[in-house]
């Protein structure tokens, strides 16, 4: 697909005897919002580790721009990545510097700036998502959503092709939600950027996604739009986005049988 | 096992060689390197200065018992600067350094590691190794030669408050003594030996920082093999240089 930014194709990879990914393939289109949704455990946020050569697959073609990730080495893996930010689960913010400074670090670190320039940079970035008036304060000072927003900005600063958001309305009151929600949209339009998000957070994700993914076992189990998948019939699918409690993915762990365990004939049960 | 012990010397070597290509970048980022030598030296100053004053004292009391069934309690400041400038100063301020800052470093370290703030400058392509562990080695290396004198001077003083205040040394034998018995050499081996334990407590401590599994019990952990593997390596270190120096 040729306006693809991202694609995997044909990815596995494992730790150890353990196997996460499986033949798997999935593509981000330039100016979209791709949306890769899953249960818990299911290897999302691996996904985007694999995506952004934090981790190596142990095989299959993984492109970001057009470039190998796999056959680059550290040098060329931080070229790539000054062209993409990533919004971490936790905000990540450098705990030692003040949010003026968390924001300002990608910019010092690879560009020669004018502390007057760098400022105003700076304070646009904090200004677009609400916090301009926040930036003296330190990282202990911000709530869970003031630090995802914060984050959000140092995560633009560079203006980056790609922006990439782990868990990005995890732990978030519905207002700070909603805002969230809201910047990831509005961001994505305004600068003309590609967005993954990786949430299982469905209707939020679901509002604002162009296409979605979804991943169980390891693989791409369901692919296309928000809306396909919503009504989509195929028991997994349906399990995940309308949140049923069973289903192909068990409410119960695998365990002995019930009555033999509480009876005390079962190997595993304890007296 | 010994397999283990080999793989994790090499680990750390690598760890170091890493480290040390990196060190044309600590004249970019020279404040982070002062504030490190803050933060590791300057922020261990009392309890150093404290610890050189007891064992100064300790000196001063052990030393004036044992030279005065010989009569020569005249030389216990030639005893407590000799002992304090090539033993007890460096092996005592490296001890008290790996228990103070060589853990504060480690868990920084760590808690950066299990808050995502590494993987995130990695991927705002920024070398964390370079931004983060760099000016924490150096400042540690720089830090402890510092501290380890200024253990030297409040241990002297330690020593000189028992001998002549306490227990009637003549001030002036003492002092006088000292300042003739004591050699270039003399310091020189507790300067080498203070840089030698700096190096070894600050690699020690960022590297299981760095290497700190990213959970509350992996950096509690990787806090508690710093202060083990530092004091252990510091001992080994002193006996060889010892050793070495005495060869000399």
């Amino acid at each position: 697909m040729s306006d693809a930014v991202v694609t995997l194709h044909g990815v596995s990879y494992g730790v150890g005897s353990r196997r996460i990914f499986s033949d798997l393939s999935l593509s981000a289109r330039r100016g979209e919002i791709t949306a890769i949704m899953g249960p818990s455990g299911t290897g999302k946020t691996t996904l985007l580790r694999l995506i952004t050569g934090q981790v190596a697959a142990q095989s299959g073609e993984i492109r970001v721009f057009g470039e190998d990730v796999r056959a680059m080495d550290r040098e060329a893996l931080y070229a790539l990545r000054k062209r993409m930010g990533m919004l971490f689960q936790n905000g990540a913010l450098l705990s030692d510097l003040s949010v003026f400074d968390n924001v300002a670090f990608p910019v010092r670190a690879h560009a020669r700036l004018p502390e007057s320039v760098l400022r105003a940079l700076v304070l646009t970035k904090l200004h677009a998502v609400g916090l301009r008036g926040a930036s003296a304060l330190m990282p202990t000072e911000l709530s869970g959503g003031m630090a995802r927003r914060v984050a959000l900005a140092r995560a633009i600063v560079m203006d980056p092709e790609l922006l990439i958001y782990d868990e990005p309305f995890v732990g978030l009151d519905p207002i700070s939600m909603g805002v969230v929600v809201r910047l990831i949209r509005q961001i994505n339009e305004t600068l003309g950027l590609t967005s993954i998000v990786v949430s299982h957070d469905v209707d939020e994700v679901s509002s604002i996604a162009h296409q979605s993914y979804l991943l169980a076992g390891g693989k791409v189990v369901a692919g296309g739009l928000p809306e396909t998948l919503r009504h989509s019939e195929e028991p997994g699918v349906r399990q995940f986005m309308r949140g049923e409690a069973d289903g192909p993915v068990p409410f119960h762990y695998p365990a002995d049988n019930y009555q033999d365990e509480l009876l005390g004939s079962s190997p595993s049960g304890r007296t | 096992m010994i397999d283990s012990a080999l793989s994790r010397i090499g680990r750390v070597g690598l760890f170091l060689v890493r480290v040390l290509s990196n060190i044309p970048a600590i004249f970019e980022q020279p404040r982070a390197v002062v504030h490190q030598i803050y933060n590791s030296g300057g922020r261990s100053l009392i309890i150093i200065m404290l610890c050189g004053l007891f064992v100064g004292m300790v000196l001063g009391l052990q030393g004036y018992d044992l030279l005065q069934r010989f009569g020569s309690e005249d030389a216990l400041g030639i005893a407590a600067a000799l002992g304090l400038l090539k033993e007890l100063g460096p092996v005592v301020t490296a001890l008290l350094f790996a228990g103070r800052a060589g853990t504060a470093l480690t868990s920084e370290i760590g808690l950066m590691r299990a808050t995502d703030q590494l993987t995130a400058m990695e991927m705002m392509a920024v070398d964390p190794v370079r931004q983060v562990v760099l000016p924490r080695f150096i400042g540690g290396i720089i830090a402890l030669p510092l501290l380890v004198a200024i253990f030297n001077i409040v241990g002297l003083f330690g020593a000189q408050l028992i001998g002549v205040q306490l227990m009637g040394v003549d001030a002036g034998a003492f002092w006088s003594q000292t300042q003739q018995a004591v050699e270039l050499d003399d310091v020189a081996e507790g300067i080498v030996k203070s840089l030698a334990f700096g190096l070894v407590c600050s690699l020690v401590a960022v590297y299981e920082g760095y290497h700190a599994e990213p959970t509350a019990a992996g950096v509690g952990l990787a806090t508690t093999r710093t202060v083990v593997v530092s004091s252990v390596l510091t001992l080994l270190v002193d006996y060889m240089l010892t050793a070495a120096f005495l060869g000399a």
